[in-house]
Order: C-alpha cells, then sequence, then structure tokens
C-alpha cells in the first residue's frame, strides 16, 4: 500500500513539473486531480470540524452546551439564504459582522505592532551614547543607517503629501532602503525554496527510484 | 488558536514538571552538609494575597518580604514554596516554588474548568510562604493570609497607552472624514500601479482577451483583501464599460461571496447589468498548492491580457507573478505581505508597497470615509515620527540637560498585553 502511495505521488510530482515544459495533458490531469482532492478533502474537514465536532458535540449533544455557538450557526445558515435570488440580501449580514468584528479586533493589534512597538523599538535600536562608547564605527555608523532607514522609509509612505524637493528625496532614499531590504530577503527566500525543491528530488530519487539514500 | 487551547490544556502539567526541575535544581546547587545542623529561617514577613490585576481571571499574585537569613543573617535560605488551601486551617498544597531573592509569585491556571491546578474564579482561597532551606525537612512558615478571590477585569491597565492612541487616532478620521464630506479636497499623491490599472483593461479590450483578477490567499476580513475589494470595483466597473470580460478564481468561500456582489454592484453602476455573469467569480479549492495549480492553468489557457494580484499572498506569490510572466500579461500587484513583495516587484510592471495597497482603494474610491482615514494615518505616521525622533534625544540628552525623567520616555510605549 505504501508503495503504491509512492508511485501515486512520483507520477502527480511529474505530472505538476510538465507545466515547466508547457500547458500539456498530463499536466491539466494532475491539475484536476489535485483540486478535486483538495477540495473534497477541505469540504469533510470543515463539516467535521465546525459543524459535526465543535457545534453538533458542544452546542446540542454537551450536558453544557455552549450557547454562543447558536449565534454562529445562525449567522451561518443566514449564509445560505445567497441560494436564492430574491433572500440574497440577507447574506450580507454575516458578511458584515465578520469583517466589522475582525476589523475591529484587529485595531488594537495594529496599533500595538505598527504603532507603539515601532516608536520603543525606534528608540532602543539607536542605540544611546553610554552604548556607543567603546562600539566600533561600523557599529556606530549601522545604529545612524537604521534611524535613517526607519524616518525615510516612513516619508516615503506619506501619501498626501506630494514627493518633490526635500520630501521627495527623502522618500527616494527610503525607497532605497526598501529595494535593499526587499533584495537581502528576496535572497533569503529563494534559499528556502530550493530547500522545498531539494524535498521533492529527494522524494523522487530517494523513495521512489532509490537512486540516493 | 487550536494550538494555544491545546498549551492552555496542559499548562497545570507544564507547571507542576517546571516545579520539579525548579526544586530539583535548587537542590542539586546547594551542597547539603549531612553533619551540619541546619536551623529554621526567619519566616518571610508583610505576606500579602490579591486577585492579579488586568486579566481574566483565574489568576492570584503572592507578595511578601523575603525573610532575614534571604542573602543575609544566617543565609540559608534557598528558595521559598509559596502554599495554597480552601481554609484558613489548611491543609496546604503547594502551588509553587520560587529561588532565594523572590519576593511575589503569581499562582494562575487555565480559564478551562478541569484542567490542572485550575483556580476557580470567586472562591476564596488561604496562602502561606515557607522559606525552604537545603534540608527540606527545615523550614519556616509564614503567618497566612486570606481569605482572597480571582476575578476578571473588563480593562487591561496595560492598555491604556493604546486607548489613548485609539481616542487620537479617531478623533483625526472623524474630522477628516467630515472635511471631506463637505467637500474639502483631501490630496493623495498617484500611485503608478494603480494608473496603470485604465491602461492595462484599454489594453486587454484592444486584444480581446480577459483581464485575471486574484485576491491570493486572504479571507474576508484581512484587511488587504478589504482593500482589495474596493479595487475590484473599479476593475470591474472599467471592465463592464469597455466590455471586455473578467475573471476571478477565488481561495476563499466568503471572499468568492463578497466579489460576486462587489463585481455585479459595479456592473449595475456601468449601466451594464445584463453583461455580468456569475461565474466570473468563481471557488477554486481552500488548499495553497493546488489553487495555484488551477490559476497557472488559467493563465495560460485563457491567456489574459492582464494579471491583477491584489490581498495577501504567501508562498504562491512567485508562481503566479513567473507563469503571467511566461504568458505575456501585464501584471499589477499589490500585497502588505513584506515577504511577498520582493518576489511582485521582480516579477511584475507595477507593485503596491504594503500600505499603498490600502492608499489605492482610497485613491480609487475617492470616498470621503476612505480619504479621510488615509489622511488621518498619514498624521498618526508623523506621530510616531516626531515621537520616535524626540525620543531619541530624550534618552541622549535628557540627563545631561537636567531632565532625567524623560530618559524613560520610551517606557510611554510599552504594552502590557
Amino acid at each position: 500500500m505504501e508503495l503504491l502511495g509512492i508511485w501515486i505521488g512520483a507520477i502527480l510530482t511529474l505530472g505538476i513539473f510538465s507545466f515547466l515544459y508547457k500547458d500539456n495533458p498530463v499536466y491539466k490531469v494532475t491539475e484536476a486531480i489535485f483540486i478535486g482532492v483538495s477540495a473534497g478533502y477541505y469540504a469533510i474537514v470543515y463539516f467535521f470540524d465546525s459543524i459535526y465536532k465543535k457545534f453538533w458535540l458542544g452546542a446540542v449533544v454537551a450536558a453544557e452546551k455552549d450557547l454562543m455557538l447558536y449565534g454562529g450557526a445562525v449567522l451561518g445558515l443566514l449564509f445560505l439564504s445567497r441560494l436564492y435570488s430574491k433572500t440574497s440580501w440577507i447574506a450580507r449580514w454575516p458578511l458584515a459582522f465578520i469583517v466589522g468584528a475582525t476589523a475591529g479586533l484587529y485595531m488594537m493589534t495594529y496599533f500595538v505592532t505598527n504603532g507603539m512597538n515601532q516608536v520603543a523599538s525606534t528608540i532602543s535600536d539607536v542605540a544611546q551614547k553610554s552604548d556607543l562608547a567603546g562600539s566600533s564605527w561600523a557599529e556606530v555608523l549601522g545604529t545612524y543607517v537604521i534611524l535613517v532607514g526607519v524616518v525615510t522609509g516612513l516619508i516615503y509612505f506619506f501619501f498626501s503629501k506630494e514627493h518633490k524637493g526635500a520630501f521627495g528625496a527623502a522618500a527616494k532614499v527610503g525607497i532605497w532602503f526598501l529595494m535593499v531590504t526587499f533584495g537581502a530577503s528576496f535572497g533569503y527566500t529563494v534559499m528556502s525554496r530550493m530547500s522545498l525543491l531539494i524535498g521533492r528530488m529527494d522524494f523522487l530519487l530517494g523513495d521512489w527510484l532509490r537512486i540516493i539514500n | 488558536m487550536f494550538s494555544v487551547l491545546k498549551m492552555k490544556k496542559y499548562l497545570g502539567v507544564f507547571y507542576l514538571i517546571a516545579l520539579v526541575v525548579i526544586y530539583s535544581t535548587i537542590a542539586a546547587q546547594v551542597p547539603v552538609d549531612a553533619t551540619a545542623v541546619v536551623h529554621p529561617p526567619a519566616p518571610v514577613t508583610g505576606l500579602t494575597a490579591s486577585d492579579t490585576d488586568s486579566d481574566h481571571g483565574h489568576s492570584i499574585t503572592v507578595n511578601w518580604k523575603p525573610s532575614t537569613d534571604d542573602g543575609g543573617g544566617a543565609n540559608s535560605v534557598i528558595g521559598y514554596r509559596i502554599m495554597r488551601s480552601n481554609s484558613p486551617e489548611g491543609p496546604f498544597d503547594t502551588v509553587g516554588i520560587v529561588p532565594l531573592g523572590s519576593k511575589t509569585f503569581e499562582n494562575s491556571s487555565s480559564i478551562e474548568a478541569g484542567t490542572t491546578g485550575f483556580i476557580p474564579d470567586d472562591t476564596n482561597f488561604y496562602f502561606r510562604v515557607d522559606a525552604l532551606t537545603a534540608d527540606p525537612a527545615v523550614f519556616s512558615s509564614s503567618e497566612g493570609t486570606g481569605p482572597v478571590h480571582s476575578y476578571g477585569q473588563w480593562f487591561n491597565k496595560g492598555l491604556y497607552p493604546v486607548l489613548w492612541a485609539v481616542i487620537i487616532f479617531t478623533v483625526l478620521t472623524v474630522m477628516f472624514v467630515s472635511a471631506a464630506k463637505k467637500g474639502k479636497e483631501l490630496y493623495v499623491r498617484p500611485l503608478a500601479g494603480i494608473e496603470a490599472v485604465d491602461d492595462a483593461i484599454g489594453r486587454a479590450t484592444e486584444m480581446g482577451r480577459p483581464i485575471l483578477y486574484v485576491f491570493g490567499l486572504g479571507t474576508a476580513s484581512d484587511i488587504a483583501t478589504i482593500a482589495s475589494f474596493t479595487i475590484l470595483s473599479r476593475v470591474a466597473k472599467r471592465v463592464a464599460e469597455y466590455q471586455t470580460s473578467l475573471i476571478v478564481p477565488c481561495y476563499d468561500p466568503i471572499v468568492m461571496a463578497v466579489a460576486q456582489d462587489v463585481v455585479k454592484t459595479a456592473y449595475m453602476d456601468a449601466g451594464r447589468p445584463n453583461d455580468y455573469k456569475e461565474d466570473a467569480v468563481h471557488f477554486i479549492t481552500n488548499a495553497q498548492f493546488a489553487y495555484v495549480g488551477a490559476v497557472n492553468g488559467i493563465m495560460l489557457r485563457e491567456l489574459p491580457a492582464t494579471n491583477i494580484y491584489m490581498g495577501k499572498f504567501f508562498a504562491e506569490s512567485l508562481m503566479l507573478a513567473e507563469t503571467g510572466v511566461v504568458s505575456g500579461s501585464i501584471q499589477i500587484a499589490g500585497t502588505d505581505e513584506i515577504a511577498q513583495i520582493p518576489f511582485f516587484v521582480v516579477a511584475c510592471d507595477y507593485t503596491l508597497i504594503g500600505e499603498e495597497l490600502f492608499a489605492a482603494s482610497a485613491y480609487l474610491g475617492r470616498e470621503p470615509l476612505l480619504l479621510g482615514s488615509l489622511k488621518a494615518q498619514d498624521y498618526a505616521k508623523a506621530a510616531v515620527l516626531v515621537l520616535a525622533l524626540f525620543g531619541i534625544l530624550a534618552v541622549n540628552f535628557a540627563g545631561d540637560l537636567g531632565m532625567a525623567w524623560l530618559a524613560n520616555f520610551k517606557e510611554l510605549f510599552k504594552v502590557i498585553d
């Protein structure tokens, strides 16, 4: 059974890789299998996790029923009103609830991570005079580069002022900082993607063909 | 969320193991002289126990003044054992052991009843603290304290700085929204990526090819996806006006439902409700790479003239953008996922970086609500900049200028969650 699984996995992997040549019938079949299996799998997972385990066992069967779950169930049922054109407007209510509630919840997180923590970190990152005593020139330079990067990067993201003159020059420096950061991030992520490819190759050449151990 | 709940379930076990490890470490570090006679140390004094502030309940904080034999006197104290009971007479159970020098202990538990070490709210407890010596049989117990019970608070005082920031931001937003509603022109600088959308739609019309709009893997509650809905609205309206076609493959069923409404409304606004096709916006699957496979297939088979990626993207960003390059499409992308922006920058013709995506929705929509909040955000950014620069000056020069109290300026921004 395990061997069969390896063969199916290997054939489907090659089917997906065939896309590198061009779109072809093998890729189309593999793609359809992938989509169909995953959609079916998640439908079952959501049904059992949300409707059966969470709602049925938690709000219907359980001795101490979690009544909050009925609220979720009602919102879920309202969503089904989309199936009929005349009642489809009702489905906007659960959508409004989801979007509004999560926007409210995220607001605190955004203020903490994007506002308060940024100020505290910037103050900390730019070393104090006492910390700089005995530091190498590169370390001292580094602290001021961070400061320039933060200030000019933030200036780039001002939208209600035209990027002209000194403000525009600062914004230009900011975008350079961003691009250097993106370049570093790009290289780092490409390396991690290579490890994914190595993993697949390991599966094909090791588990399937047994050419490598 | 699941993993957090799962962790809380085992919090009691974790505490128990931690207790054993701490106790055995303390015991192992102190050499026991079998011949030496250890006298009971002076007990701790000033013992108090109270509900832990600014929490959801199920936690009691115990404070005391260390024994005089802790670091001084007979110097025989190696740690403290915190004992808890339901009655003043006992029996007392160990709820924690802390090393010498400690003055406080937080006895907390999971909020889920039935978990190990669970502390029910509104239930009276009594505490005492034992000063321990190297000899487990020799210790001194403090006077008991209690009754004390835990309860949850409505407000977390550690978040008060955030509350003030939210109030100030809300006032600014309301001010600017009101100004915009009264007709005041609020300037938003042009964004090249958004300026290019109209040209890209025109190109698609000329070539007789569709436009592909991808939301990525975000849910309807992600801010990037919400911003993307506004951009889709504009794109769909232009598509309806130019009578070209639109393909919106969705990863999330709720995003699909909202997107269908958005596109339908845009077609109606353009005066072409009959041109709207329900299956233009369709669901693919919830699996990341299966979704990518399907969208890549669409790109190579339908050959869209323009691919627009706006929303939340993860590892699929480069796979989508690379295939778009192969199919010869003009590509415009925007996401707030910092790690994915580099891929869009290298593979797309235009990229909206981070917050530009949110600004784009205001720029396109020109709605007072969006413009007002964008202006307020700019002021918030200016405030962040000014406060950070002021903070740097304060921590470096406040002492020299005789204003030492300013040296702790950054503490104002520390949030205790």
